[in-house]
């Protein structure tokens, strides 16, 4: 069940992994965004709220990686994944 | 004619009546094989190509024997004889397993049948998987906290020769997670004690280590001739030096990775499946995504992810199963989580898609911007730990801070030049106490957290501050080298 808000914005929920997480400050943050904004929307209007973020991460909406040009849609869980080097 | 069983698998079982077993007479299993199909003939097609040879992903077992080649006078059978269907991927396409063309060549003695029964009664691994793991040619790149899993586990199991690159020596640091070392080896290379540990689990594998950091110039000689690559290297350099040549080479690599409580694993490099650029194109930039050293990790972490990097190798050794290819695990040890994300490959990566615009290795420190010079901190004036020293003992003005945590203050410290204890997260409330006319000197482990220290002074007008470059661990390398590190 979708639940388009008014004005044409939708609502996604970003989950955040690793070291991106104690950046954010937080597991979870709900974003709101204009209806049609992609993946690219979201990591620019991350990088404006959240600079100390590092760039470099992969997005997945849902179960699957998504690419920047990617449309994101009310309710989308999206997952933020930073790339990890520790071995 | 002998009175034999015939086990069907489960994905087949609707083409056989729903039956799990059927009795047919019969001399050879080509013979009994004839029989099963004719009872039902939907079977035909699954098990045998147009030509009649068995189909390449079907293994047929007698009893622990893998039987490949119907052909050759057929295969005797004796009255009770049990065979075996087992198709090679539940739900997958095969995987071709360069382990299982050599695998005809292998012999056990029966000390090694034993080692290996528990494996040898699996009917997805029994003798002919069992051959294939003894056939196999195991990579591991890092024989730290991912590689001491990885490796413990896949010389158990049999994998006939293990390769191992790291040139690094053991620290008791890293004794909290990376089980092939002990507390005696401390100091000693970590190939020795891992070839120790390794051969003691199993002398019937063959060890090969390469002490060596794995770069460029050497990485397509040091992988090329391996079945298969582990990568439990701990720096993004490394990584995508691996996932480079590994593709260049057609080597799969198992990937992992962990921080902190969470982890990553992936099968990467294989010919229809992403590669770890798919994923990652671009490296993180420096110093924004911290390492084992620099940030912490759970001992009990790379327990989990090596073991999975483990199982995916044996996995594709087999030929069994669902690979983890095109899937990346994330692992959240707090949540007590694994979650899965699909990943497909990218027809545009540089490296593995259509138009490769990467053909060959490259500088990969300079890719990941720590070549030489470049520094993380540029932003932020600093000193050399020679330099501390000599205003130490000149006389100079200047005041001290320590950033780190009271534990590591306990294991060393700068006591001696003027050092004073103030936390990173306790700086803020105890600016007050600085003296703003002062020379001003931060000071931590590697100097990372001391940079934070000193962006946040400046930000509150401290004009005269400097962070001290590479940390305590600098000045026990170039002041005094009996202080001990962590």
């Amino acid at each position: 069940m979708s639940r388009i808000a008014a004005r044409g914005m939708i609502t996604v929920d970003v989950r955040f992994f690793a070291v991106l997480r104690e950046r954010a400050g937080g597991e979870r943050r709900r974003v709101e965004l204009p209806g049609g904004s992609t993946v690219a929307a979201l990591r620019a209007h991350l990088r404006e709220r959240l600079p100390e973020l590092p760039e470099g991460y992969a997005v997945a909406v849902g179960r699957a990686y998504a690419a920047s040009e990617h449309v994101l849609e009310d309710g989308d869980e999206v997952a933020l994944i930073p790339p990890v080097s520790g071995g | 004619m002998a009175r034999v069983s015939i086990r069907v698998p489960t994905p087949l079982r609707s083409f056989a009546g729903g039956r799990s077993e059927t009795e047919v007479r019969a001399a050879t299993v080509a013979e009994a094989l004839e029989r099963l199909t004719e009872q039902h003939g939907a079977l035909r097609d699954h098990l045998f190509t147009e030509e009649g040879e068995l189909r390449r992903f079907v293994n047929v077992y007698l009893g622990d024997r893998s039987i490949r080649n119907l052909g050759e006078g057929g295969v005797g059978l004796s009255d009770g004889d049990e065979i075996r269907i087992v198709p090679s991927i539940a739900g997958g396409a095969p995987v071709a397993s360069p382990a299982a063309e050599r695998s005809g060549a292998v012999d056990f003695s029966p000390d090694e049948l034993r080692r290996y029964s528990r494996h040898l009664m699996i009917p997805e691994v029994g003798y002919g998987g069992q051959a294939r793991l003894k056939a196999a040619r195991v990579l591991l790149v890092g024989a730290g906290g991912l590689g001491s899993p990885a490796a413990l586990y896949l010389a158990a199991a049999g994998v006939g020769t293990l390769g191992l690159v790291d040139r690094d020596v053991v620290d008791i640091t890293n004794l909290q997670r990376q089980l092939l070392h002990d507390t005696d080896s401390v100091g000693a290379p970590k190939l020795d004690s891992a070839r120790r540990r390794l051969e003691a689990l199993n002398p019937e594998i063959d060890v090969r280590t390469f002490e060596t950091r794995l770069i460029s110039d050497n990485a397509l000689e040091v992988l090329d001739g391996w079945d298969l690559v582990v990568d439990g290297s701990d720096n993004f350099p490394t990584r995508y030096l691996v996932n480079d040549a590994c593709v260049f080479l057609g080597i799969p690599f198992v990937y992992g990775a962990i921080y902190r409580f969470e982890g990553q694993a992936s099968l990467f490099g294989l010919e229809d499946g992403p590669c770890y650029r798919c994923l990652f194109p671009e490296p993180p930039p420096p110093g924004l995504v911290p390492s084992c050293a620099d940030a912490g990790v759970l001992g009990v972490l790379p327990g989990i992810i090596g073991t999975v990097q483990a199982i995916e190798a044996v996995k594709l050794i087999l030929g069994r199963g669902r690979p983890l290819s095109g899937r990346l695990l994330l692992f959240d040890a707090l949540g007590m989580e694994f979650r899965e994300v699909e990943v497909e490959k990218d027809p545009d990566c540089p490296v593995c898609g259509e138009h490769p615009t990467l053909t060959e290795l490259i500088d990969y420190e300079v890719f990941c911007g720590l070549g030489a010079g470049a520094s993380v901190d540029a932003d932020v004036p600093s000193i050399g730990a020679e330099q501390l020293a000599r205003w130490s003992r000149g006389g100079e003005r200047y005041q001290l801070i320590d950033v780190r945590e009271p534990y590591e203050w306990r294991i060393c410290n700068l006591e001696s030049a003027g050092a004073r204890l103030i936390p990173l997260g306790e700086l803020p409330e105890k600016i007050g106490e600085l003296d703003r006319e002062a020379t001003l000197v931060l000071q931590c482990r590697s100097g990372s957290r001391s940079a934070d220290a000193v962006r946040l002074l400046r930000r509150e007008g401290f004009e005269d501050v400097f962070n001290l470059e590479g940390g305590i661990l600098a000045w026990a390398r170039d002041v005094d080298p009996s202080m001990p590190t962590y």
